[in-house]
């Protein structure tokens, strides 16, 4: 078990094209040893699920910077509860408003990544979430 | 002095230079190496050694000249400043009616459309994908109902607008020309541009519909549709922009826009029309990033480049077919979240070097957009920021300032060939079109995009205030609230535009358009008269995705 590299579903809602810092992150977490599976543009928070929990992810990680994150991304969280898989991580990244991460927050969101983290700092978020979790 | 003599005594002079900084230079070392982003190693000082043999009727000549070097006009700026245009829209029609009022009202002197993101895919706002999302990064328009408030009391002969809007284009435009005809204006007096570059959207701004061909056929129509009914219009905006934010360096961002560039020229050829029809209506869309005498030295390149392309490669000798204009955009990808204001800053120089690389139109970021929209006053301030530049320091008074200098004309020779490279290889993948199938492009992007960032963690690259330079304490700032209802709204306004409108003649519209696109008709005037029937957006694009089918992305990983 200990040697298993981290699963981790890298994933776009809404309708937004900026995929590029979804992408640096997926590779970035690829370089740490992971596992990543990137969904691609345009999901909504059903595809996003199944496709989670069909891969069988230990943390899901959503790019979103539309402006769409607070009809879009609790719907992820819920679901995930309705299918008991509460204990899969669920992180975010972009650009969102400071109020909204607090709500996100309290609302099952593990945490939201704004402009200007590194990569550095979500890949060791992950990996002491996820030996918490074991 | 004879010149073989002049010269010898400058490479005599320059060997002592040499020795002395190098006794210098061990005493105090330089603190790093110096390079552009585009990968040159720099030299520590250019000179005239540098630019031996530089011919400068071939490689410069004079404003207005081929190959336009140094700028599209004679005069340049001294004749007419750029255009200050500030990209706007967000929530509904009317509250982006009022931001571009104001704007105007300020001294801003075009409008620039930014649409929400249904509106872009061609959803209308009542399409379940458009949950959270209508009203938000720009305005949604679903009819041509809206289209009449966005432009209420502008009169459009008298403004250029610029429309964000691609795989959708011919639609928009259509609605802006139908609001144009209602206000009384002929269609030879409308001016403006619609983005309408599909193949950078695969690539790096992620808005299509349809697949590859059918797209371009649709801008081909668009193309073909405009010679005889809207000659001033710009029928498409080619962007590196995108191309730049989704993280290429500045010979990419040329290379992969001129790449474009050329499928959609011999896209036209090929559909029979002329170039010079149409080449004169090509405008282009760049980014202005950091790295300041890099980019002054890739908007001279990109001129070159293309008058030479046009000229040999398409065999034109009209000076309008030969010119690249460009719009340019600050670059929002270095814009921080922490200690915002210092965004003023990097926008000011960003914004002047597009200046001094002579760009027609410009818009200037403002410095809460890594936060959430721009509020009203820091759009000011960016608007502010571009008429410093243009009324007060200067900089606008001589054409190409620059010109000549030995380091920027080094480095633009270097962008010249590194994009000419880029280019031929993505001939030899048998064009653009080819190479975004393969997802070359994307992957090039990609690698220059994880690079920058790995700069950037190892602060090799220094971002103030990300990775140097940091403050503990932020100071909250008044960002744009968007009005929740707005989505509400909007949808109940689609639902009466369906009511009330003429059902018989929208089927009929419909119908008309669906008969065309499994033919060669062109497009245009049936979207026309599916707008003016009140068909929404939603409705028109549906039928071209049933006729065309949808584009399935591409993942490159």
């Amino acid at each position: 078990m200990v040697d298993q590299p981290v699963r981790v579903l890298v994933g776009k809602v809404g309708l937004d094209g900026h995929d590029r810092g979804a992408k640096v992150v997926a590779q970035a977490l690829r370089d740490a040893g992971m596992e990543v599976i990137y969904t691609g543009l345009r999901q909504t928070p059903e595809q996003i699920v199944e496709a989670a929990l069909q891969e069988d992810v230990q943390v899901i990680g959503l790019s979103i910077l539309s402006g769409a994150h607070m009809q879009l991304l609790p719907p992820v969280v819920e679901m995930l509860r309705d299918q008991d898989s509460s204990d899969i991580i669920v992180i975010v990244g972009g650009i969102i408003p400071r109020e909204d991460i607090a709500y996100l927050k309290e609302n099952g969101v593990a945490e939201v990544f704004t402009p200007g983290s590194t990569t550095e700092e979500i890949v060791s978020f992950i990996n002491k979430k996820i030996e918490q979790n074991q | 002095m004879s010149d073989q003599d002049k010269k010898g005594k400058l490479k005599q002079a320059k060997k002592e230079w040499q020795e002395k900084t190098a006794k210098l230079l061990e005493k105090r070392p330089e603190r790093k190496n110096f390079r552009l982003d585009s990968d040159l190693e720099l030299n520590r000082v250019y000179d005239p050694l540098d630019l031996e043999g530089f011919d400068y009727l071939e490689k410069l000549n004079w404003p207005g000249e081929y190959p336009f070097t140094r700028g599209i006009q004679p005069t340049m700026y001294r004749g007419r400043l750029w255009t200050m245009r500030q990209y706007a829209g967000f929530g509904s029609a009317e509250e982006t009616n009022k931001r571009f009022r104001y704007l105007l009202d300020q001294g801003q002197t075009g409008l620039s459309v930014a649409f929400d993101l249904p509106t872009q895919i061609g959803y209308d706002s009542d399409h379940p994908l458009a949950r959270g999302e209508v009203g938000k990064v720009g305005v949604a328009i679903d009819t041509l109902a809206d289209m009449e408030i966005l432009m209420e009391n502008i009169p459009l002969d008298q403004v250029s607008t610029s429309m964000t809007i691609n795989s959708p284009a011919a639609v928009l435009l259509a609605m802006y020309m139908a609001v144009a005809e209602k206000q009384g204006i002929s269609m030879e007096k409308i001016n403006g541009t619609i983005q309408n570059d599909i193949l950078k959207e695969y690539v790096a701004r992620g808005t299509y519909i349809f697949p590859p061909r059918e797209s371009m056929r649709i801008i081909v129509d668009i193309f073909s549709y405009a010679v005889e009914n809207i000659p001033t219009w710009n029928t498409i905006s080619i962007s590196g922009y995108h191309i730049r934010e989704a993280g290429s360096t500045a010979v990419q961002e040329v290379a992969f826009t001129l790449s474009n560039a050329i499928a959609y020229v011999e896209a036209a050829l090929k559909a029979g029309l002329e170039v010079d029809q149409f080449a004169p209506r090509l405008s282009f869309f760049f980014n202005s990033h950091s790295n300041f005498f890099e980019e002054v030295a890739k908007f001279r390149a990109a001129r070159r480049i293309w008058a030479k392309l046009m000229k040999e490669r398409f065999g034109t000798n009209n000076p309008r077919s030969q010119m690249l204009r460009f719009h340019t955009q600050t670059a929002g990808s270095t814009l921080t979240a922490q200690q915002p204001d210092v965004n003023i800053m990097r926008v000011a120089y960003q914004a002047l070097s597009a200046v001094l690389g002579g760009t027609q139109s410009l818009h200037t970021n403002s410095r809460d957009e890594a936060l959430a929209l721009p509020s009203e006053h820091s759009v000011l301030l960016a608007l502010r920021t571009q008429q410093v530049i243009g009324y007060e320091i200067g900089a606008v008074d001589t054409v190409d300032p620059l010109g000549g200098s030995y380091f920027i004309e080094t480095i633009t020779d270097h962008i010249e060939e590194e994009v000419m490279r880029y280019i031929e290889r993505i001939d030899e993948m048998g064009g653009a079109v080819e190479a975004i199938e393969k997802g070359f492009i994307q992957k090039e992007i990609q690698a220059s995009a994880y690079q920058y960032q790995k700069e950037v963690e190892s602060e090799e690259r220094v971002v103030v205030g990300v990775n140097k330079f940091q403050t503990s304490s932020e100071q909250p700032m008044d960002l744009l609230k968007m009005d929740p209802a707005t989505s509400q709204r909007q949808v109940e306004r689609i639902k009466e535009v369906r009511l009330s409108r003429d059902q018989g003649k929208v089927s009929e519209a419909l119908q008309s358009l669906r008969n065309a696109a499994q033919s060669d008709d062109n497009l245009m005037p049936h979207i026309l008269k599916a707008v003016k029937a009140y068909a929404t957006l939603g409705e028109i694009c549906g039928v071209l995705r049933d006729v065309f089918g949808e584009y399935q992305q591409q993942i490159t990983l």
